[in-house]
């Protein structure tokens, strides 16, 4: 096995084992209904955590995707309320405003050389500022296509459903390995991360590679927003807050290295799965706390850390040995 | 310059300026196709900078670049790599995070609708470096692979994306005597396609092994270019490492100089796995001792064991008969050690903080953060040393950075001075700074050794040396290998010595395999 | 004089910001500058800036210090919960007032200490060090307080967050006597300069034989300490501790606040003080569009626009710029006149 896929396999060895842990315990736990609400719940998280995954291979980092979504949803409910404009033409248009938003971040960072974490942190404010403005209050959206794209489902053996936004976050999660492994952007991104002076050299467009970055993460941090205001039925514009952490979180225990270069699309789509198990064992065992959903995903976090600087020390021990 | 039909490079008269040093003046270069052409000199002679201006990385101000006969003007190393010129570093220029194959084919891999060719990037990644002879896994990452593999898919890149010159810049830096044998076995089979090659190094056997041509620059001026086979090693490190400054400083001492203070620094069987191989020294109160040898020979790692920049793994120290605690610069501190490095950017300054925090920093780290240097005491000692080295700044508050190299220096001399120490490291403190700041830190040295203080200077100025030093000690491939004293100390002996006898191949690659 | 001319002119720009700001806000709301004394307390919009200010600007002060060192602490908020919570729960489960108090900046001493350790023994990037417990504390928080808001009514604790001292609020005396400790502290002794020595140069200083572990674990201790304090008085004017909500986003705050004090985000030259005017400026905006009749919704659009403002100004390549103009100004300057 390679270096690289390491982490990842640690990822999938510990949802594995802890599957079976609450399987052994809840024997329900491995029912299709199951599986089908963890996807259900997740598949907002899992969307932008897609994008999160862009950014934090770039060795970037994007705050602004808990207050895109809020936004997104307040945009979509506003308009539902007071316009005729039909639900897939706002989609259309708000995506192209988060994209554009993701742009525009992307830009600054590249052409001001100002830190990733500073302008997406004032990007956060902006987002969460413009739902405030739409509207502080919770707006129902009560359009019938809403009723109708939740009555999509795919019907799982055993009674278990596949709900519309779980199969949306399926598909990001595949075109996502797709862009990351066969596309010139996807090398581009690692390339970034693995090094941008040395990448710049090597004839990658930093500038434009970095815009674009940012770009996929408003897209998806904005379809994030859509499939939540559709899990939701609602848009409010003190939601989601706190999204980008858990985003983080996931990317990092999926096995993606926070320094950037190194990780997987997939990997991503284990850790929201382990977040997600996390609190469904939590739901089911009912004695147990929700505290212990952030403690454990920190100490998940403290051990992938530790796990990766351990390969790193060991792969450059064994290099030093070679030459 | 162009009487050459063969000539696929030639720069001419190429002026570089940097603010407050002339990097290089009024330099010339050819290089003819299926050449290997060795650029040669010690560290700040201005070889980097040449290859930066070639290849675009810096712009020139004067001069001009003819590639086949035609200038060209790199705006960039992206440029000059379109134009024909490609480039492979000592680190290697690539992206350990990423595949072999990807590596090769980055920015230009072959797609089909729309997506990556995944199996047609693997096949022409393995069809190109089977021309090299390399037969490996294209897709693992590169970072599984050795140094010297990494090297030769960098230039299998380079000269895939270029095509018409190729610049090694030391390429064999870290490498043992196989991988530069496999190295050696790739440039001759592109010599033989044709391309021309420039190859820096500071492994004289390998500049004799490889190359054709040698063009020898020192202190950003050409001093000549030769053919290999009919220049003498002796010469050719006399031109490196230049015979004026003799004329500078005065040597009225001649070889009479003998310390004869007692003992006081004894190292028993130092070393460090590596770096330096094990050494005996004794130091004398009131001694100069310098520390001859070519780059990469173990002048700098002598340096760093002896201050606990890095931990020493064998022999013993002791000060005055007393075992000595070296383990870390603050215990080295203790001891009243100090040391100048060599990289003063890196190491040295540090660049935000005043003139004044910088002479100070030493000295305050030693008495702790609960006891400060008073304002006034620090001011005092800021316009001391400013006074009695002659550092020129505006005032003591400027932030250091602004001040030119050899004031830089200067200030770093002074941080160490301010902590009165008995035991004092030089690592290249003559390097890079003007006539006049070179001679006042001889004078300084010989000042100080006159009060009583030990030092250890590192030079690749062998005049230099020559003037201070009561014993040089010369290192060559990581061993101390020869002690110098009284008559023996004088420009020739210490250039044979590094020099050293002409070596068996089987003693070369002993010798490269312990550097490994 | 001349150190304090020096020392004006570092803090001026966050002078003019903030009286920009307090103008702008006396403008719409014309009673703003008054203030009153009722009880022995003065009352008033700017007494009530530094009031809510508080707690940003103590995290300020142990930010300031993690960020010179050319760091980054993002746990501070759920430090601040944590710490929040430990206090009401020894207060309710029978601690004296000085105990509790003990116990509980000594929480926030080991959070800093962990922080510390990661970054300076394990080596790992502060940010992502830092992450851990600002994930993980928001849980410790909430165990301590077994998930429920956890309210007291210790008259003593009560008078950290809404007592007052010579005629002025108690978090105020808090945080101006913490600012005036540390930058005491940093100044006075050798700490400050060895502490920007590392932020700049961290090899360097090491071969110059700064102790620079130490340094660094004692940056995050200090940050660690201060959001204790931060959250014993977030705690104390509510009467409770709320794991949820105590200290959340204020670690952005506090950021924010060194960032437009001027504190470079790479770490060396530094000023309490000018942070301490960045948490002022951030809580003016805050207050003063709640106060002239804003929407409080444009809130965090006029905070966003002010940041990206004062950063713009800020980065290192329009300064390049800017000076590149003003020197080709120079240059053209003469000829004009010359023509003229």
């Amino acid at each position: 096995m390679k270096a690289k896929h390491l982490p990842l396999a640690a990822t999938i060895l510990i949802f594995v084992l802890s599957y079976a842990l609450c399987a052994f315990q809840f024997p329900n736990i491995l029912s299709t209904r199951v599986i089908g609400n963890l996807l259900t719940d997740n598949a907002f998280l899992g969307i932008a955590a897609v994008g999160m995954t862009f950014v934090i291979l770039s060795g970037g980092i994007d705050l602004s995707i808990g207050s895109v979504i809020a936004f997104t949803g307040v945009f979509l409910a506003v308009m539902m309320e007071n316009t005729a404009i039909h639900p897939l033409a706002a989609f259309v248009l708000v995506l192209i405003i988060t994209t554009s938003f993701g742009a525009l971040m992307g830009a600054i960072i590249h052409h001001l050389e100002m830190p990733a974490f500073i302008v997406t942190l004032a990007g956060m404010f902006l987002a969460r500022g413009m739902a405030f403005v739409l509207s502080i209050d919770s707006i129902p959206i009560r359009h019938p296509f809403y009723a109708t794209m939740k009555s999509f489902y795919l019907k799982l053996p055993g009674g278990g459903r596949l709900t519309l936004i779980g199969g949306i976050m399926l598909l990001v999660f595949a075109l996502g390995i797709l862009i990351a492994h066969r596309t010139r952007f996807g090398t581009n991104v690692y390339a970034l991360g693995g090094g941008a002076q040395t990448a710049r050299l090597m004839g990658v467009p930093t500038g434009t590679t970095t815009i674009m970055i940012y770009a996929l993460s408003g897209l998806l941090a904005g379809l994030s927003g859509i499939v939540f205001s559709l899990y939701t039925s609602a848009g409010y514009s003190l939601a989601t807050v706190g999204v980008e952490l858990d985003a983080i979180a996931a990317v990092v225990i999926g096995g993606t290295l926070l320094s950037g270069g190194s990780g997987f699309v997939a990997g991503t789509l284990i850790g929201i799965l382990i977040q997600g198990l996390i609190q469904t064992y939590i739901t089911f065992d009912g004695s147990l706390s929700s505290w212990w959903t952030k403690i454990l995903i920190g100490f998940l976090l403290f051990a992938f850390i530790l796990l990766q600087k351990g390969i790193l020390y060991l792969s450059r021990n064994n290099r030093a040995l070679a030459t | 310059m162009q009487a050459d039909r063969d000539t696929v490079l030639s720069a001419n008269r190429i002026d570089k300026v940097f603010p407050g040093a002339k990097a290089l003046s009024q330099v010339d270069f050819s290089l003819r196709r299926g050449e290997v052409h060795a650029l040669l000199g010690e560290n700040g002679a201005g070889k980097s900078t040449l290859v930066k201006c070639l290849t675009g990385a810096y712009h020139r101000d004067g001069g001009t670049i003819l590639l086949d006969g035609a200038e060209i003007d790199p705006r960039d190393t992206l440029d000059a790599q379109r134009l024909g010129i490609g480039t492979v570093y000592q680190e290697v220029n690539l992206l350990p995070n990423l595949s072999v194959a990807e590596n090769l084919f980055l920015g230009r891999q072959p797609r089909r609708f729309g997506l990556i060719d995944t199996g047609a990037v693997n096949r022409k990644a393995r069809a190109l470096l089977a021309e090299y002879e390399l037969d490996i896994d294209v897709t693992a990452g590169l970072d599984s692979f050795s140094v010297a593999i990494q090297q030769v898919i960098a230039i299998a890149r380079a000269v895939d994306v270029s095509g018409k010159v190729l610049i090694l810049d030391e390429p064999t830096a870290s490498l043992d005597a196989h991988e530069v044998a496999m190295l050696f076995r790739v440039v001759r089979r592109l010599k033989a396609r044709g391309l021309g090659i420039i190859f820096i190094t500071h492994f004289l056997e390998q500049v004799y092994e490889i190359t054709d041509r040698v063009t020898i620059l020192r202190n950003g001026q050409l001093v000549g270019t030769r053919d290999t086979a009919s220049l003498e090693r002796r010469e050719l490190i006399a031109m490196m490492l230049g015979r004026e400054l003799a004329a500078e400083v005065h040597d009225e001492s001649g070889a009479a100089k003998v310390a004869d203070g007692p003992v006081r620094f004894q190292f028993r069987g130092f070393g460090r796995k590596g770096r330096i191989d094990p050494f005996d020294l004794d130091v004398k109160a009131g001694e100069v001792i310098g520390i001859a040898g070519l780059l990469g020979s173990g002048r700098t790692e002598t340096a760093e064991v002896m201050f606990g920049a890095r931990r020493a793994d064998s022999g013993t120290a002791t000060i005055d008969g007393k075992a000595a605690d070296l383990s870390s610069p603050r215990a080295a501190i203790r001891q009243k050690f100090g040391f100048c490095p060599e990289d003063r950017k890196t190491d040295g300054i540090i660049g935000d903080l005043s003139v004044r925090e910088n002479i100070a920093l030493a000295l305050q780290a030693r008495r702790g953060w609960a006891r400060p240097i008073p304002r006034a005491e620090q001011d005092r000692l800021a316009a001391e040393y400013i006074k009695a080295l002659d550092i020129r700044t505006t005032d003591a508050e400027k932030p250091i950075r602004l001040l030119s190299g050899g004031n830089q220096q200067k200030a770093i001399l002074a941080r160490w001075l301010a902590t009165n120490p008995e035991f004092l490291i030089l690592d290249e403190p003559t390097r890079g700074i003007d006539v006049g700041a070179h001679a006042e830190i001889i004078r300084l040295i010989e000042t100080l050794c006159e009060k009583g203080m030990s030092l250890i200077v590192i030079s690749s100025e062998i005049e230099e040396l020559v003037v201070y030093s009561h014993r040089v000690i010369v290192l060559r491939d990581h061993q101390h290998v020869a002690e110098l004293t009284g008559a023996e100390i004088t420009t020739d002996s210490i250039v044979n010595t590094i020099a050293g006898p002409a070596k068996t191949p089987a003693e070369r690659s002993a010798a490269a395999g312990e550097i490994a | 004089m001349s150190m304090l001319g020096l020392y004006g002119k570092r803090l001026l720009p966050q002078f003019i910001a903030l009286a920009i700001i307090l103008g702008l806000v006396s403008i719409a709301f014309p009673g703003f500058f008054s203030l009153q004394v009722q009880n022995g307390r003065l009352y008033g919009s700017l007494i009530d800036i530094l009031n809510r200010g508080a707690p940003v600007a103590l995290l300020a002060i142990g930010m300031t210090v993690v960020i010179a060192t050319k760091g980054i602490d993002l746990s501070v908020g759920a430090v601040m919960a944590i710490c929040g919570a430990v206090a009401a729960s020894a207060i309710t489960s029978g601690y004296s007032l000085p105990a509790t108090l003990l116990l509980t900046v000594g929480v926030g001493v080991l959070c800093g200490l962990w922080n510390g350790i990661l970054v300076a023994i394990l080596d790992i990037q502060p940010i992502i060090a830092t992450l851990v417990l600002m994930v993980a504390g928001r849980g410790i928080a909430q165990m301590v307080t077994n998930g429920a808001i956890l309210t007291f009514n210790d008259e003593g604790l009560i008078f950290i967050g809404s007592g007052s001292l010579f005629g002025l609020p108690m978090p105020i005396v808090i945080w101006i006597t913490a600012g005036i400790l540390v930058a005491l502290l940093v100044r006075r002794t050798a700490l400050g300069m060895l502490i920007e020595a590392v932020g700049v140069n961290r090899r360097a200083s090491t071969l110059a034989g700064v102790s620079t572990p130490v340094l660094l674990i004692a940056a995050y201790v200090l940050s660690g300490l201060c959001a204790s304090v931060a959250g014993i008085i977030a705690a104390a004017d509510i009467r409770g501790a709320d794991a949820n909500n105590a200290g959340l986003w204020l670690e952005l705050d506090a950021i924010l606040a060194v960032v437009i004090g001027g504190t470079s985000l790479l770490g060396g030259r530094f000023s309490i003080a000018a942070s301490l005017l960045g948490a002022m400026i951030i809580q003016s905006i805050n207050t003063g569009i709640l106060l002239s009749g804003f929407p409080p919704e444009f809130n965090l659009i006029i905070k966003a626009a002010i940041i990206v403002f004062i950063l713009v100004l800020q980065s290192p390549k329009l300064q390049g710029t800017l000076a590149f103009f003003s020197r080709s100004n120079a240059a053209t300057k003469p000829a004009e006149s010359k023509a003229k």
